[in-house]
């Protein structure tokens, strides 16, 4: 039995698009990294450097110019319930009720009906949206759009949860609440986690590790540990530490704007 | 301003002649509004057609249209099967629009081998008015009955299959990737998640081909045909009696709005989880 506890490396992702009628952008130029497992590693960076594809790539939904992604020693190629993705936008089904949209992963992996809608309650309870089940995505606020989708990656037990800025376009309020909720779920669980955001804020509040990364064609140009105590409280943000942090994380994304991209 | 004039002020807009019959009108489950504006239409007309406005010489007013329909139309067998012939021709011709474009908008926009060779055969014909076919539909169809129906089916099919090929393309990506990944199969992905999510412009086909239809079932019964509503006012024109005329478009009117009605509702169904 592999010891699979969800460590993705990437060895040097170079990923360009060719679009037709443009010049090829080039997102990813020789980012390497290793997400440690059962942490919340967070990759930071400015719009437009190449976050979102990186995760894309992790998600196995694109693949890089060259296949150099593991996760626990395998390569890999495609897509799969080991690795699943939390996208900018909500990707419920808006046709389905909530809880066909968290079943929908077991029954696709030949689980019975029952089983596969105890452990949807279950979760679904957890969240607070036992009283949802059978609405529509339509018919729930932004914040627990969230919460079901985290329910309906949870349900499979992946190894990876990837989350690519997944409470960006929430109010602040329903942002904050999310962002404790969320780390009271990593801290529950030890699920591990790549976080992607823009934000600095949220960024060190949640993070074990920050990967900050590059301007396009982007790659991790630091890493910094953040040494807050977990469980992480509110209260930290006030900390001095979290002010050296702040400066820290700062003053490595500046690097990162001005480096010499001809190399 | 103080507190007291603004609350003043909202107390007075509200016991205002205009909310207080705005309210009133909206009481009874009856659109007020709409009735009273279809009467003034009526009016209009007939006062028009009283006093003799210009191009009213030869018009009927509606009291003339209402009393040919009672004596020579509302009890006539005649009549009514020409409602059923015409409504017939439409659900055939709409239905089979449905039957033969869903599928297709559905392969061209999922395979692309068969988009390459049967799209560029699809766009040349696409531009070719319904009613051009008519000629060649009479030719190739043993039936009259057949060619009318066959000008019908065109009018919705090329719409509806454009509309489900634009519908296809439009899935969002995250839609089908999360399926995907929480490791649902090819035809367990078409059924769930790609039918689904085409099921909203299956409805907008729906309802742009049922107004296509009509029209183009009133127009190929002019032309080519013995039976039906736009029949029985074509030959209201040709005997030089407006009055059938105006009774026809009142009819396919009416036929119409029913029409799109049951759409409506179908649509309504088929889409549980719109925001209502």
């Amino acid at each position: 039995m592999s010891n699979s506890v969800g460590a993705l490396v990437g060895d040097n992702i170079c990923k360009t698009y060719h679009i037709k009628g443009q010049a090829p952008v080039q997102a990813l130029k020789n980012c390497s990294f290793e997400f440690d497992p059962e942490k919340l590693n967070v990759v930071m960076g400015t719009s437009g450097c190449g976050k979102s594809t990186l995760a894309l790539i992790l998600a196995g939904y694109v693949r890089a110019d060259q296949d150099s992604v593991t996760i626990d020693g395998s390569p890999v190629t495609g897509s799969g319930s080991d690795r699943l993705m939390v996208f900018q936008e909500t990707a419920l089904w808006p046709w389905m009720t909530v809880q066909d949209n968290v079943i929908f992963g077991p029954l696709s992996r030949g689980e019975s009906r029952a089983k596969a809608i105890e452990a949807s309650d279950e979760l679904l309870e957890r969240f607070g949206l036992g009283d949802f089940k059978t609405k529509y995505p339509s018919q729930l606020s932004g914040g627990m759009m969230r919460r079901a989708e985290l329910a309906q990656a949870l349900v499979n037990s992946p190894k990876v949860m990837i989350l690519d800025e997944p409470f960006r376009g929430l109010d602040v309020m329903t942002r904050e609440l999310m962002q404790e909720y969320y780390l009271k779920l990593f801290e529950d669980t030890g699920m591990s986690t790549v976080f992607i955001t823009a934000e600095l804020e949220e960024a060190i509040f949640l993070a074990d590790r920050i990967y900050v990364m590059s301007d396009a064609p982007g790659r991790i140009v630091e890493i910094i540990d953040i040494d807050l105590p977990r469980p992480r409280k509110i209260s930290c943000t006030a900390t001095k530490r979290y002010a050296e942090l702040e400066q820290e994380v700062l003053a490595a994304l500046y690097a990162g704007q001005s480096e010499d991209v001809s190399e | 301003m103080s507190d007291r004039t603004a609350a003043g002020a909202e107390v007075k807009a509200s016991n205002s002649p205009r909310s207080r019959r705005n309210s009133w009108w909206s009481i009874s489950k009856i659109n007020w509004r709409g009735l009273f504006s279809i009467a003034c239409f009526f009016l209009a007309w007939g006062g028009a057609v009283a006093f003799e406005l210009p191009g009213f010489a030869e018009i009927p007013g509606p009291w003339e249209v209402l009393l040919t329909f009672v004596n020579d139309f509302l009890f006539t067998k005649k009549y009514w099967q020409s409602w059923g012939v015409s409504f017939k021709r439409v659900i055939w011709g709409f239905v089979l629009a449905q039957i033969l474009g869903i599928p297709l908008g559905l392969f061209l926009g999922t395979s692309r081998l068969f988009n390459g060779l049967v799209f560029p055969v699809f766009e040349i014909m696409r531009p070719i008015p319904p009613l051009a076919w008519v000629p060649l539909s009479i030719l190739f169809w043993p039936t009259n009955e057949a060619s009318i129906i066959f000008i019908t089916f065109i009018g919705a099919f090329f719409i509806i299959t454009i509309n489900i090929y634009d519908g296809v393309r439009s899935i969002k990506q995250e839609h089908i990737w999360l399926a995907r990944s929480l490791g649902a199969s090819r035809v367990r992905i078409f059924r769930r998640v790609m039918l689904p999510a085409v099921v909203p412009t299956i409805a907008v086909g729906m309802t742009l081909g049922i107004a296509v239809t009509w029209n183009v079932v009133i127009a190929a019964e002019m032309i080519a045909s013995d039976s039906g509503l736009g029949r029985l006012t074509w030959e209201g024109y040709v005997s030089s009696t407006p009055t059938v005329v105006v009774v026809g478009m009142i009819s396919i009117g009416i036929a119409g709005y029913l029409s799109t009605l049951i759409v409506d509702n179908v649509e309504r169904r088929m889409m549980p989880w719109r925001k209502s």
